[in-house]
């Protein structure tokens, strides 16, 4: 805008290089989390995750292969393997002590303590010998300090998603969440669709006090409703369950929705409606075979506000929907849950988070023109 | 029944019931009860659409009606009852003590903090994110990546911020960004971010601010395409500079949008409970009064004191309600 008057400003590489900065600082939280969701737990927990994406050495405590893999080779009984299983990996010093770990550069060989002795090779090759046969059950410790290429896993999506003996996964949370998510978002458009036309084109007397209470009802806060209507729920019998967390979700979202709809609706010209009135279609036939067609952006921006509001919802589901059983619990819930009892396991929470974020993030890249619009339409007058 | 087959079912019955109530209570309008035709055709059509509007609005009606506009009313009378006493009416002793209670005040004192800081920086990044990306190619996507964390839901957010405040024990690798950055520039011990009385509380405010900035530049980018050009041309040809132009001229024009962004945040910060709940549960000094709230419904279960809470939270909404209702009423006339 200020190109205008042809002052090509100087400040144009500061501008460039602060919202490079913003976006650096808005994303790098979440990127953290996600590359956290890809290492494991002796990753995490060992080095910072902006240090994964390069090579990084890391103090390894690895156990060689126990006596029973012993081979003799000549007089001497030997164990040969590697402590890497072969993956890439560069020694730079190892110990066979947990006080000692660095006594040792590659290719040296170190006296074991109960008889033996054991050469290690920087790419992880080792071979221990013995005049007489290993005994104990297992192998022996060695400390190592290795570099290691950046290395990631799917392994913690597998264990939270797929494995049915997780008693952390997050299958089933996932599937309570899309049952709770999806018919609170379709039936508040359904009943709304129908109120917004009438307040939008049809002539009633209140019809301006109507629009007010909508309006007022858009900022109650739904911490009031929540004991009023546990009781309610509670004495017509449908307790705690999807039910009532469906009709609580199409409560709170139908002010906005009405909202939303019939500032759209009574922006579409008047004259479609007109002739179709004079040709006689009936206001049913008007509104379900012009109005809702034409009303297609401001359908999508609701439903897209109510999915993301539903599928991230934690109260409303903790205080309607979660009995004692915790078999209908929802994936929020199953985080913060998560957060108490294994507030340390970082690849659990990375991954449980990353697994209920991800379709909301899909859903806002693929429709964020309509959740603009919906914003702009809701929140501009 | 498996809950998935019950979802169908719901959506079929919810969106089905519908669907038929319309169209039939409107076919026997139309048909049966007042016909467009016969004697009374002219009187029967006026009848008909009077009635309609109605018909239209009766589903939506009775879900406001019932759950938001009564609960108001039955949270203000369950305020004014003691549950142990069998629901009798005890006047104000919930609201007395309440008051009584030093983390009523704490979570007071800190919903105050969140209602200044919040809405104030989320709408000072905002404008200045807006502002910036208005002049640059890859603005659109920079947009984009900001308004990215609104899709997050605050329990997410709050697992992405636990991380980067994570503290492990001195001397070992700190795998939190913001203790890495501080033991690497300071030298010193790791600090716990989150129980640091007082500053824990601005670092759960980080949270909600990151995610609203988004909110807040979308609204304030539109309204700075909508000033008029000529605006501006005027104050180059007078000789303002950049940052002249930005706050003398700009910010004058988008002032009523700067006003409905910071109410709407207002509003969000008001109603502030998941992000609080998953990362302290209001502990060290994080109280906020939606989780005391909660905390007195749910764990104390303590109804009367639990609703007064409420009412409290309904109270400071309330100037809002007033201001949002007399907008909509200004501009339908």
């Amino acid at each position: 805008m200020d190109n205008i008057a042809g002052t090509k400003s100087s400040l144009t590489w500061a501008v460039h290089i602060s919202v490079a900065v913003l976006v650096a600082l808005w994303l790098f939280p979440t990127v953290g989390l996600f590359v956290s969701s890809f290492r494991t737990a002796d990753q995490i927990s060992t080095s910072g995750w902006w240090k994964s994406l390069f090579p990084s050495e890391q103090n390894l405590t690895i156990r060689t292969a126990g006596p029973d893999a012993q081979g003799p080779d000549g007089p001497l009984f030997v164990i040969e393997g590697n402590l890497f299983d072969g993956k890439d990996a560069e020694i730079s010093v190892w110990g066979i002590s947990s006080r000692a770990i660095a006594d040792f550069v590659p290719g040296d060989t170190a006296e074991l303590k109960k008889g033996g002795r054991v050469t290690v090779q920087a790419n992880g090759d080792y071979r221990m010998e013995n005049e007489e046969e290993f005994t104990g059950s297992r192998g022996i410790r060695i400390f190592v300090t290795a570099e290691q290429p950046p290395e990631f896993t799917t392994e913690n999506y597998h264990n939270m998603l797929l494995d049915p003996k997780n008693v952390d996964g997050m299958a089933k949370a996932f599937f309570n969440t899309l049952t709770v998510t999806i018919p609170a978002t379709i039936i508040p458009i359904v009943v709304a669709a129908f109120a917004a036309y009438a307040l939008a084109w049809m002539d009633f007397p209140g019809r301006a006090l109507l629009i007010a209470c909508i309006v007022a009802l858009l900022v109650v806060p739904l911490q009031l409703a929540l004991i009023p209507l546990l009781k309610f729920h509670l004495g017509i019998g449908i307790g705690k369950g999807y039910l009532g967390t469906w009709f609580a979700h199409t409560g709170f979202g139908l002010p906005l929705a009405i909202y939303l709809l019939r500032n759209y609706m009574v922006g579409l010209p008047r004259d479609i409606i007109e002739n179709a009135r004079v040709d006689g279609a009936t206001e049913f036939q008007i509104f379900t075979k012009i109005i809702l067609p034409l009303s297609f952006p401001a359908l999508a921006s609701f439903a897209i506000f109510q999915f993301l509001w539903t599928w991230n919802d934690l109260l409303v589901a903790k205080v309607f929907l979660i009995d004692s059983s915790g078999q209908t619990t929802v994936m929020t819930a199953q985080i913060v849950e998560l957060l108490g009892t294994r507030g340390g396991n970082w690849e659990i929470l990375a991954t449980a988070a990353f697994v209920s974020i991800a379709v909301p993030l899909g859903v806002f890249f693929a429709m964020q023109k309509y959740l603009v619009r919906g914003l702009l339409a809701g929140s501009v007058k | 029944m498996h809950p998935a087959l019950l979802g169908i079912f719901t959506i079929a019955i919810g969106v089905g019931g519908c669907v038929t109530y319309y169209f039939s209570s409107n076919w026997i309008l139309d048909n049966l009860l007042y016909p467009a035709k016969g004697p009374n055709a002219g009187r029967n059509i006026n009848r008909a659409n009077m009635i309609r509007p109605w018909l239209f609005l009766f589903p939506a009606l009775v879900a406001l009606g019932l759950y938001l506009a009564y609960p108001v009313f039955e949270t203000l009378r369950l305020s004014l009852t003691d549950r142990d006493q069998d629901g009798a009416f005890v006047g104000l002793a919930n609201y007395k003590q309440m008051f009584s209670e030093p983390k009523f005040w704490e979570a007071m004192r800190n919903n105050m903090l969140w209602l200044i800081v919040v809405p104030a920086m989320s709408t000072m990044f905002g404008l200045l994110v807006a502002q910036l990306t208005d002049r640059i190619k890859w603005g659109n996507l920079a947009k984009s990546l900001i308004f990215m964390p609104m899709a997050i839901s605050f329990v997410g957010a709050a697992v992405i911020w636990k991380l980067v405040y994570d503290a492990r024990p001195e001397g070992t690798e700190q795998i939190g960004v913001l203790n890495a950055i501080y033991v690497w520039f300071s030298g010193g011990a790791p600090q716990q971010w989150l129980t640091l009385p007082i500053w824990n509380n601005f670092f759960l405010m980080v949270v909600l601010i990151w995610i609203q900035t988004g909110f807040a530049m979308v609204i304030l980018s539109a309204a700075l395409r909508g000033i008029p050009e000529e605006t501006i041309e005027a104050a180059i040809v007078d000789g303002a500079n950049p940052i002249q132009i930005f706050f003398k001229i700009k910010v004058p024009q988008i002032k009523a949008t700067i006003m409905v962004v910071w109410t709407t945040i207002t509003l969000v910060v008001l109603k502030v409970f998941d992000i609080v709940f998953a990362m302290t549960n209001g502990q060290w000094e994080t109280q906020v009064l939606a989780n005391y709230m909660y905390d007195k419904l749910f764990r104390s279960f303590d109804w009367g004191v639990g609703s007064a809470s409420a009412m409290i939270i309904m109270l400071l909404v309330t100037p809002i309600l007033v201001w949002n209702v007399h907008n909509a009423r200004k501009e339908m006339r």
